[in-house]
């Protein structure tokens, strides 16, 4: 093994902080200067993924077999608790800071583009260098302190950048509803770092997952709770049932902002949370299981809701919760690379998709702003034959969708396949029954998902143009938006690559691919998660090599890509065929359409259940407790005095016979105490 | 160090911070009216100066007190002028130091009518908060601690909104009932450390280790803690501060909010834990208290969600913040007690700006209804930022000081009570819910109220007022290293104490009480030898004849 | 005689006190407060054969005492009078409540 020196491993986290510094001056005291943060704004994160490169290179020869811990200062040193600002370089952190630096800077230059009308351009720049540099804290962060501070500083970056066009109250409102259902989840995360410091006396990862197996009893009650709480924080975070709603609702940002935080980064924190705390959940089988279910229910009934939305954003959005889903089975079932996996595939296409439509929003809104139309420009039915004005962001996109359908070779077939085979293998134990049930959930859904992209290209890019007189001024976005968009698109296709499982690659036509790529990233990350994967060697027994109903990893795989294929063919023949209006023509669903239209009405019933009754109880506490009880009492016992005073002032009659009788009175009781006794 | 070690810095710094202020009162008060405002600045401004060097001089190392004096005031009943900081008070004397001139500065504007008067009032009731802090006799921090009322009564009663009589009285009164209390149960421990030793002393140091029965404890630590729980304020007592806040002008809210309700959790940490150890480690006494700050986090900042008032609604999260104090100090864990100073500095920087905030929005609308504003960020988008950030740090943002109190004084208090500290930790949830709401209203959506189309964004005085406290917060959250380790020594020796002298370990609520004379060993610092007895009837013997040597003698 | 002088005291006080009690008339309240000083002044004499000087001397000081206040006591009544035309005690009781 050679030596390896992280470098400038503070300059990654600390160049977006210093973007965030610079832009934010800008913002503040020369609004209109749009020079400096079109450089600064990209060129900081750009920097940072250059470092992050050299340090990945370093890594990469070096083998590290422990993660390397830079302290940079002691921040909260209490008694037995120390816990200092330190960063952690392992190897899954250097890839989620690739990540995040990498597709980030795409984002960022993407933004040059889609911003560039905006009178708050700086102010934007400023809110998402601010979010890597929290990301950054979070993802590179050595211990559960500092990762909070990047897990809130990101729900707070969220937060301005959801209500980035704070005017409009429904935006506003929508950032607010994301901090607050983030906050339950970080509600979790803290109660699980208490009680891991309460048992485990640390809170640096190091400590804790080198102690746990020893400290905890294999399925106890506390181990259990922990990460359950844990699970809490990443349910919020990565929006899952039943903290998923936020994340639809905050397409109200800018559309890169959607691709940047709520598909590529933010919300893959909460299963980068559970991958970097494998041992405390592979030490659970409760709450893996848990994980799973929640993760595969989430991802199916994300997807049903996905099947009918008609705005753009909105079918991206739900797709995310959904693959979100798929990544949380993944790290649930103890798959810990192929969550991971996943998660960086899911960035790459995710992305690209969100961005590809970024530029039809962009396109569509420019044409109708041209010809007056106050139509919605995010609603799909008033697109349509968009292919002929945007060949470009016609062919990444599909290619995206392609992608997240899990077509070979694409990212998404490697990865999502695992997570769907990974579930089948997993399946054994006291949890059988549950994983085997999850495996199909998750085909399912895998379908659907290929349904819902597809309709969403035939929809968007297919057909006849429906934008009405607006259509005439449609045009294809500008390099700056596209040459982000080709990237993602190249790393959408070969970005699987990096991971492709044995048994495929040894299949005839499948495993096509050159050999060096086989499950490398299951190798890198070895170090990472071999604890917990020893936990589950020990505990519960070596991975299956045959699904529940028979057949290997290469078959399922095969089998999942064939459906997908059938199906995105029969949607586009079935699709195609349709005949379809702009938006204000178009009658409303009925049926079962309708219910999934409106999402299974779980924002209303969330609404009756839980809001209007904190609300109503607050008012309730204030007006008749407070007020009625608290402050009535309180002003009771004044009033109790000046009553008695009341009674006290009636003997002063202002007779002066009755004082001289009260004197006499007065005198001969002294008289008779005195003499009397 | 050593400049200051010339200019003998440790043997006069106490007093120059703590009288100074009652000078400057007078100078104020007699001084030309138009440069009232400007007299009371400077004198504040000097105060700091004198104060900041404190941070330097002062030893983390040494637990106890530094700065000591002790000079007879009043000989025939023992009583003297002794002050001494240690490292509980160090950082609270520092954020009044701090917090003075920038309220000053800040009322500029708002205070308009007799300004000589209303500056007087600010620098006397400086004198008092500080006496407060540094007192290291008895009857000094009684007469500090009531002096601290007389001018706050002024400030809310004069310069006041429209109910600021009613609010006034009910502060007042509020407050003198509690430390009423406190003065019978101080002249108790006064009385019965005569009958001990014959001696006269309010010494806190004589007084500390007067050995008490635990039902003595228990009854004293009630009637101090009557008085400090209604300064925290801690449900149900805390039905004064809403009023007290909304009829306040700026600087008295300020003042209020960031050092005056300091006192109440000082007092915990001055003489409730270190006094009445058994009382203090009991697990009923501590479940009730405990309880009661954490129906102040939830209960409160339920209630603070849907004001209408800006300032009510901050003067709500007052009570949600101290209740995370009471967590944390009675938590009797070091996490626990160092955040709850922490919170209590957090809450003097980041409340006190909010107030500020809100009466630099009140001069430019004259109003402080929530409903009244809307849309204010695209107006003011400076005043917009330090707002938001301002907010962000009193919920608690990691980065903040917010955040670091929360969370030490949570991680304390569930090392001991872990239910209460899940329980309390949701008030991280309602900590957004009550505050982003406002926000919202206030700050972004449309512009929708033609008057508040023009307003002015911040002057170059609002900054340099709020400035410094949003330096503070970022610091506390970043590197509250320096904060913490000046308080640790003083909070870990305090904790020794009081884990000598628990309470004997019984079970729950609801177990049978403890043997009523139950005497509780005393640690054998300063107590004469003849009292060193564990036994009962010993004990009462000593106590009977000391007793009446000291009348005997009292009476010729 | 001592016996006789401390009786006679106690029954001028005594008329002197239920005065004060019954009577509405400002003057005459005035006069039974003189009649119990002058009553307490006896007693005062007649004591002092026996305890010694000090009754004496406290008998100067109640006269002097009294003579001031029927000077303001007068005074008082007197300025009531033109007010209010009348000295009946009961139309005084401004001070009531």
């Amino acid at each position: 093994m050679e030596n390896f020196e992280p470098t400038l491993l503070g300059l990654i986290v600390l160049l977006p902080l210093v973007g965030f510094l610079i832009n934010g001056a800008v913002a503040l005291f020369t609004p209109g200067n749009k020079g400096v943060s079109t450089w600064v704004g990209p060129g900081v994160v750009g920097l940072a993924f250059l470092i992050a490169v050299v340090n990945f290179i370093g890594m990469f020869g070096a083998e590290l077999t422990a993660p390397i811990v830079r302290s940079y200062w002691s921040w909260m040193p209490v008694g037995d608790l120390q816990v200092d600002a330190a960063l952690q370089l392992d190897q899954l952190s250097i890839l989620m800071t690739l990540i995040v630096t990498g597709v980030g800077f795409l984002i960022h230059v993407f933004s040059v583009g889609y911003m560039k009308g905006d009178p708050g351009y700086a102010r934007y720049f400023a809110f998402l260098n601010l979010f890597v540099f929290f990301m950054l804290t979070l993802v590179l962060g050595a211990n559960f302190p500092v990762l909070f501070v990047g897990w809130e500083g990101v729900g707070l970056c969220s937060y301005l950048l959801i209500g980035f066009w704070f005017r409009d109250r429904e935006k506003a409102d929508a950032g607010k509803k994301a901090f607050i259902v983030n906050r339950i989840g970080d509600f979790g995360l803290l109660i699980a770092m208490f009680m891991i410091f309460a048992h485990v006396g640390t809170l640096d990862f190091v400590g804790v997952f080198a102690a746990a197996p020893e400290t905890f009893v294999y399925g106890g009650a506390v181990v259990t709770a922990i990460a359950l709480f844990l699970f809490l924080g990443a349910v919020g975070k990565s929006a899952q049932i039943p903290l998923y709603v936020w994340l639809p609702d905050a397409m109200a940002g800018p559309t890169p902002v959607s691709a940047l935080i709520h598909a590529a980064t933010m919300v893959t924190a909460g299963v980068y949370l559970i991958a970097r705390s494998s041992v405390l959940f592979a030490l659970s089988p409760t709450a893996m299981m848990t994980v799973a279910i929640v993760g595969a229910v989430t991802a199916l009934f994300a997807a049903t809701i996905g099947l009918v939305q008609t705005d753009i954003k909105k079918v991206l959005a739900y797709s995310t919760v959904s693959q979100l889903g798929f990544m949380v089975v993944g790290v649930g079932v103890g798959a810990y690379a192929a969550g991971i996996f996943h998660l960086m595939t899911h960035a790459f296409f995710k992305a690209l998709l969100f961005m590809g439509a970024g530029a039809v929003i962009h396109a569509m809104h420019h044409a109708f702003h041209e010809t007056h139309q106050d139509w919605d420009a995010q609603d799909m039915r008033n697109m349509g034959g968009l292919k002929r004005f945007m060949p470009k962001t016609w062919i990444f996109m599909w290619i995206g969708t392609l992608a997240i359908a899990g077509v070979w070779p694409l990212a998404g077939f490697f990865s999502k396949d695992e997570i769907i085979w990974m579930a089948a293998a997993h399946a054994q134990g006291p949890f059988e029954v549950v994983f085997t049930l999850v495996w199909v959930i998750l085909f399912i859904a895998a379908m659907l998902t290929a349904f819902y992209m597809t309709r969403l290209m035939i929809l968007t890019f297919h057909g006849e143009n429906r934008s009405g007189p607006g259509g005439r001024h449609i045009h294809e976005a500008p390099a700056v938006m596209w040459v982000p968009l080709a990237i993602l698109a190249v790393l959408s296709i070969v970005g699987g690559w990096i991971n492709i499982p044995r048994p495929i690659s040894a299949t005839p036509i499948l495993g096509w691919i050159p050999p060096w790529h086989t499950e490398w990233l299951h190798y890198w990350l070895a170090p990472v998660t071999a604890t917990a994967d020893n936990v589950f060697r020990t505990r519960v027994g070596e991975l299956l090599e045959v699904g529940p109903f028979g057949g290997g990893e290469a078959f399922w795989a095969a089998v999942a890509f064939m459906i997908a294929m059938v199906i995105i063919a029969l949607t586009t023949v079935w699709l195609g065929k349709q005949e379809r209006k702009p938006a204000v023509e178009t009658p409303p669903y009925r049926g079962f359409a309708k219910v999934l239209y409106d999402k299974w009405y779980v924002d209303e019933i969330y609404d009756a259940v839980i809001v209007r009754p904190v609300v109503n109880g607050s008012r309730a506490l204030w007006r008749y407790v407070d007020d009625g009880i608290v402050d009535r009492a309180a002003n009771g016992v004044g009033s109790l005095a000046r009553g008695l005073g009341w009674l006290g002032s009636r003997l002063q009659t202002g007779n002066l016979n009755v004082y001289a009788l009260a004197i006499v009175a007065g005198a001969l009781l002294i008289l008779l105490t005195v003499v009397g006794l | 160090m050593a400049f200051l070690d010339t200019i003998g810095y440790a043997s006069w710094a106490v007093h120059f911070i703590l009288w100074t202020p009652l000078v400057g009162m007078a100078v104020v008060m007699f001084g030309p009216a138009e440069r009232a405002k400007e007299l009371a600045l400077g004198i504040a401004l000097l105060v700091f100066a004198v104060s900041v060097p404190l941070w330097f001089a002062f030893n983390p190392a040494d637990g106890g007190f530094q700065f000591t004096a002790a000079v007879p005031w009043i000989t025939d009943w023992g009583i003297y002028y002794r002050v001494g900081i240690d490292g509980i008070s160090v950082l609270l004397i520092l954020l009044t130091t701090l917090i003075m001139p920038l309220a000053i500065l800040g009322s500029f504007r708002y205070i308009v009518e007799r300004e000589r008067t209303f500056y007087g009032m600010m620098l006397l009731l400086q004198t008092g908060i500080i006496g407060a802090f540094v007192a290291l006799d008895l009857f000094l921090f009684f007469v500090f601690w009531e002096l601290m009322l007389v001018p706050m009564y002024f400030i809310i009663g004069v310069w006041g909104g429209e109910r600021r009589i009613y609010a006034a009285i009910k502060f007042f009164l509020f407050t003198a009932v509690g430390s009423l209390l406190m003065l019978v149960a101080i002249l108790y421990l006064f009385f019965k450390y005569r009958m001990l030793t014959g001696d006269l002393s309010f010494a806190y140091l004589d007084l500390l280790n007067v050995p008490l029965t635990f039902t003595e404890q228990v009854w004293l630590f009630s009637a101090f803690a009557l008085a400090f729980v209604i300064k925290v304020p801690i449900f149900p007592f805390h039905t004064w501060l809403p009023d007290a806040h909304v009829e306040a002008p700026t600087p008295g809210s300020v003042v209020l909010a960031a050092v005056l309700l300091k006192l109440g959790s000082y007092g915990f940490l001055r003489f409730l834990l270190p006094y009445f150890p058994a009382a203090a480690t009991d697990a009923t006494i501590v479940l009730v208290l405990m309880v009661l700050g954490l129906i102040g986090i939830t209960y409160a900042a339920w209630v603070a969600a849907v004001q209408p008032d800006a300032k009510k609604l901050v003067a709500y999260t007052s009570v949600a913040h101290m209740g995370f104090v009471v967590l944390g100090v009675f938590a009797l864990t070091l996490q626990g007690v160092q955040g709850a100073i922490i919170v209590m500095l957090s809450h003097g920087a980041s409340t006190g700006a909010l107030f500020l905030l809100l009466g630099m929005l009140y001069e430019r609308r004259h109003t402080r209804t929530i409903a009244d504003f809307g849309g204010l960020a695209s107006v003011m988008p400076v005043f917009a930022t330090i707002f938001v950030f301002t907010a962000l740090a009193s919920i608690g943002l990691p980065g903040t000081s917010g955040f670091i109190g929360e969370f030490l004084t949570l991680l304390g208090a569930f090392q001991t009570h872990p239910w209460i500290a899940l329980i309390g930790a949701t008030g991280v949830i309602f900590a957004a819910y009550y505050m982003l709401p406002m926000v919202q209203r206030m700050w972004y959506n449309e512009v929708d109220k033609p008057e508040n189309r023009n307003l002015p964004d911040l002057s170059r005085r609002e900054l340099t007022v709020l400035v410094p406290l949003v330096v503070v917060m970022l610091w506390m959250g970043v590197y509250p290293k320096p904060f913490l380790e000046r308080t640790e020594q003083t909070v870990v020796e305090l904790l020794e104490g009081v884990e000598r002298n628990r309470a004997p370990v019984r079970p729950r609520l609801g177990a049978s009480p403890p043997p009523p004379m139950e005497v509780v060993t005393v640690d054998d610092r300063a107590m004469p030898a003849a009292v060193e007895t564990s036994n009962t009837g010993d004990v009462v013997a000593e106590l009977t004849e000391a007793g009446r040597e000291g009348e005997a003698r009292h009476g010729d | 005689m001592l016996t006789e002088s401390l009786v006679l005291s106690g029954v001028l006080f005594s008329i002197g006190v239920a005065g004060v009690m019954i009577r509405r008339n400002a003057i005459i309240l005035f006069m039974c407060i003189e009649l119990m000083l002058n009553a307490v002044n006896l007693a005062f004499i007649a004591l002092a054969q026996q305890i010694g000087i000090e009754g004496h001397v406290f008998v100067f000081f109640v006269m002097t005492v009294a003579a001031a206040e029927a000077a303001v006591g007068l005074a008082i009544i007197i300025s009531i009078f033109r007010l209010f035309e009348t000295v009946d005690i009961r139309n005084f009781n401004l001070l009531r409540w």
